[in-house]
């Protein structure tokens, strides 16, 4: 395994691993911005509003419930008929990635903005914030770092997916395992293990640390008094 | 300093009903249940007004309706003879201060920046808003270079409390809603609480909407104070004092207890009732005078004083011998001390502690000025209202619009 | 699009598929229980130990299933272990935060109680706490339980005799059939929304108490990454 890490052929060209991890990396990147774009305004809105809240929770957790796989099963024949070629290797699993990320991130932030106490939310009503206030200067900021956890889910969930990708034609670092598998090739097969376990862990550390940078020091003190916990 | 002084509202309550439930509101039948009914009160400018009352029964909801957290089903609320409905909404409320039980401090932010919210919504300068909210970190009694850069939950409850009040001041609101503000705090506290904040607000003069559920709190903060039944109505409006000498329902007799009467005594203080005069002898004075004097006077004792007039003890007049002088051997260990300042609460258990029915009262330099007996003090209890006269009296305090 | 004469002609096997990716998630929900039961019992005795269990178990949660499944096929063959062994070990990070989060949530006065009326340490954990700690380790269940069944499909890779309903899916995708791929995609997901209702209902009839929201919308802790999710 360390042999084919170190080994520099493996460093270059299309098939290296440079490329592979860029475009995992890029690609994950992509979803997890989409997923989010779509997910986060969504959970916090129904979070402050309290509106539609039941039906947001069921639906994500029908979408937490949904094995990526089959997620990537049931897009396939669908992009197939728009696009025979690329609608069976790439969208598939980037349509996935795309969907599993978003109950993660939606649900967090709804439970993070509904999780504010309402005490909180009613005393800055009363000094005269505006609601757009209220949501930028006092939910989300409080609700960070429940957000940031959704993020991080997400990120997990999303990396996972697009290793499992390679076994449907999708690129990036999985390729090395379906690939080492296939060729009974144990150096590139580990050499891939190593590369995936490792981008997926340094993600998920990094999400962590933005997670604690991301609490404002007064709420790491007050542990859950300011209700922010889920139940 | 600027604390603001004077900057006080008149808020009145104009037939004011509130029902919750959209279906009754909308039906608007007469009959429906509401939180608030018909309420009609009209609080002059820079007192301290109670809403008092057994949980439930609508002081939240009043409240709210002030700065339009909840707005009314029906009637009107004039704040200087301007309709809050007519204000555009969170104008109307940072210019009106609040406080509630839980504190409301926002966790993630620092006590300095608490203070400063209503400033910065209003768009003070940086530098304006850190002085002024460190001012009012003084004025609640923190001191700014100890707790400016700490969060919330590195204080106690009563300091958060504080920083509660002193961020309900920022702008300097004419008027403050306070809901059950020392309601979360140990007795101790909320005694001193309540002590600092009438000292406070007796430079500030604002006008104070006070919610409590504690009749005692109410008497001790009120200038007015507005008995609160189920419903939102208002069983009785009036002073502290009007409240405990004439309860104008047996619901306000009961909710003020059946020991009003002690509660009317913690009101007065000696200052408000009129002395006996008390017949003295001073160390020294031919004593066959003295005897003549004790023996006109009902009071079977003389009262022996220094030169300077200070209490030294009591004398029997019938034991006063003849000739000679009268002398410090002679005197019986004395009845308590009490200030013009002492509470008549305070008078009648110093007197019941040490046994006797005579105090003497004596002022800043130590001189007799008179002497209370239980009876006075009870004679006190049975005068009717508007002779007695207390501290809460509406008339007493100049209201503060020019 | 769909050949149902397909799917006809293949009830028989469709049913096997379904009750074997019901077994081999079953027993790793079996099994993955009992490991982290032991280790939120070892926690109990020794909190010390937890950051540890509870920092290992995520790490392994966090690794992307293929690499472990692909990872085992060189150590220990094709062989059931290879299946179960990474199923049990998805398992682990949620399980035991729930577990140990059960365990914590008993209040400290039914404790106390519990102490002033003479429970020693054993009866207090088998008459009060266990009991009282039973929603959140449903909770655990449930999440697990769905979580596994999404990942079965993957075992799939490890050839014919593996992957339950995902077995359909790779071979669809193989022969570039989507009726097969939808024989095993829609399946699965059915089953994995199945389970999550069904223990839903076991959570609210456990706590009758919890506000209906709350029983539906678990998210135990903030640091456990990804809960709920079915993996991948
Ligand atoms: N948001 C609300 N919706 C419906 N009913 C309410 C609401 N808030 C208060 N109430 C009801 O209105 C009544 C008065 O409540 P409140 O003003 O909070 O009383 P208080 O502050 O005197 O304890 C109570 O019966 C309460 O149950
Ligand atoms: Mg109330």
């Amino acid at each position: 395994m360390i042999d084919w890490l170190l080994d520099p052929a493996h460093w270059s060209g299309p098939d290296g691993i440079p490329v592979r991890l860029i475009e995992q990396v890029g690609i994950s990147g992509i979803s997890l911005l989409i997923a989010a774009a779509v997910a986060l305004p969504i959970g916090v809105w129904i979070g402050h509003t309290g509106r539609a809240a039941t039906l947001a929770v069921n639906a994500a957790n029908i979408g937490r419930a949904i094995p990526s796989l089959a997620a990537i099963g049931i897009i396939a024949p669908i992009t197939q008929a728009f696009d025979p070629e690329l609608g069976f290797k790439v969208y598939p699993t980037l349509f996935a990635m795309i969907i599993l990320a978003i109950p993660p991130i939606l649900v967090n932030a709804y439970a993070g903005v509904a999780g504010v106490d309402r005490e909180l939310v009613e005393a800055a009503r009363g000094m005269g914030f505006r609601e757009r206030q209220i949501l930028g200067r006092i939910e989300v900021p409080i609700a960070l770092p429940v957000i940031a956890g959704g993020l991080r889910s997400a990120t997990v969930q999303v990396i996972a997916t697009a290793t499992l990708g390679a076994l449907f034609g999708f690129g990036g670092l999985g390729r090395y395992l379906v690939d080492g598998v296939a060729q009974n090739d144990d150096g590139q097969l580990f050499g891939g293990v190593f590369l995936v376990a490792a981008l997926a862990l340094v993600a998920e550390g990094g999400f962590a640390l933005l997670q604690r940078a991301l609490t404002s020091p007064g709420l790491r003190r007050a542990g859950s008094s300011s209700g922010v916990e889920p139940a | 300093m600027d604390t603001g002084r004077g900057r006080a509202a008149t808020v009145e309550f104009d037939h004011v009903s509130k029902v919750y439930g959209p279906t009754a509101a909308k039906a608007g039948r007469a009959a429906a249940p509401g939180a608030v009914n018909d309420l009609s009160l009209a609080i002059p400018a820079g007192r301290i007004c109670v809403l008092v009352g057994p949980s439930g029964c609508g002081k939240t909801t009043s409240l709210k309706m002030v700065n339009r957290l909840i707005e009314p089903t029906s009637g009107r609320i004039l704040l200087d003879g301007v309709d809050a409905a007519s204000r555009e909404v969170t104008d109307l409320r940072r210019g009106i201060g609040y406080v509630i039980q839980q504190t409301g401090l926002f966790p993630h932010q620092t006590i300095v920046e608490n203070v400063g919210t209503v400033p910065r919504l209003l768009g003070w300068a940086a530098p304006r808003i850190k002085e002024r909210s460190e001012e009012l970190l003084g004025l609640v009694g923190l001191d700014p270079a100890k707790y400016a850069r700490r969060f919330p939950s590195q204080l106690s409850g009563g300091e958060r409390q504080r920083v509660g009040v002193a961020r309900a001041l920022a702008a300097d609101p004419p008027i403050m809603l306070m809901d059950e503000p020392f309601g979360a705090v140990d007795p101790i506290v909320r005694e001193r609480l309540q002590d600092e904040f009438l000292r406070l607000q007796e430079e500030l003069a604002k006008t104070i909407l006070f919610v409590t559920h504690d009749i005692d709190e109410a008497i001790k903060m009120g200038d007015l104070v507005a008995v609160f039944e189920q419903g939102g109505r208002v069983a009785q409006f009036g002073t502290p004092t009007e409240l405990l000498a004439a309860p104008a329902s047996d619901f306000v007799a009961r909710f003020v207890g059946a020991d009003r009467g002690l509660k009317r005594l913690s009101l007065s203080r000696i200052r408000d009732i009129e002395l006996r005069p008390a017949v003295t002898g001073r160390i020294g004075e031919p004593a066959g005078e003295a005897r003549r004097r004790a023996l006109a006077d009902p009071l079977p004792y003389l009262l022996l004083v220094d030169a300077q007039e200070r209490p030294v003890g009591w004398l029997r007049d019938v034991e006063i011998e003849g000739d000679g002088v009268l002398t410090e051997a002679m005197a019986i260990p004395m009845s308590p001390l009490l200030s013009p300042e002492t509470t008549l609460k305070d008078a009648l258990s110093m007197m019941l502690d040490a046994d006797v029915h005579t105090g003497i009262v004596v002022d800043r330099a130590g001189r007799v000025t008179g002497l209370v007996t239980t009876e006075v003090i009870g004679g006190f209890l049975r005068e009717p209202v508007q002779a007695a006269t207390a501290k809460h009296q509406p008339g007493e305090r100049k209201p503060a619009e020019p | 699009m769909i050949d149902w004469g397909w799917i006809g002609d293949h009830l028989g096997t469709i049913l096997g598929r379904t009750v074997q990716h019901l077994e081999l998630a079953a027993i790793a929900v079996a099994m993955g229980f009992a490991i982290s039961f032991g280790l939120a019992l070892v926690v109990q005795s020794r909190r010390s130990a937890y950051p540890l269990i509870s920092g290992l178990a995520g790490v392994l949660y966090t690794i992307p299933s293929l690499a472990v499944f692909a990872a085992l096929v060189s150590i220990t063959g094709l062989s059931i272990y290879t299946a179960e062994i990474p199923l049990i070990m998805y398992t682990l990070v949620i399980l035991v935060r729930n577990i140990v989060a059960g365990f914590d949530a008993v209040p400290n006065d039914v404790l106390d109680a519990a102490d002033g009326m003479g429970y020693g340490r054993r009866e207090r954990f088998q008459r009060i706490v266990l009991p009282l700690s039973i929603p959140l380790i449903v909770a655990g269940l449930r999440l697990a339980s769905v979580s596994t069944i999404g990942l079965v499909t993957i075992s799939a890779t490890l050839g014919d005799s593996f992957g339950g309903l995902g077995f359909f899916i790779f071979e669809g995708y193989h022969r570039a059939f989507p009726t097969e791929i939808l024989t095993g995609a829609v399946p699965s997901i059915v089953l994995a929304i199945a389970v999550d209702v069904i223990f839903v209902r076991i959570e609210r009839r456990l706590t009758p108490w919890a506000p209906e929201q709350a029983a539906r919308l678990s998210i135990p802790e903030r640091r456990v990454p990804g809960l709920g999710e079915a993996g991948g």
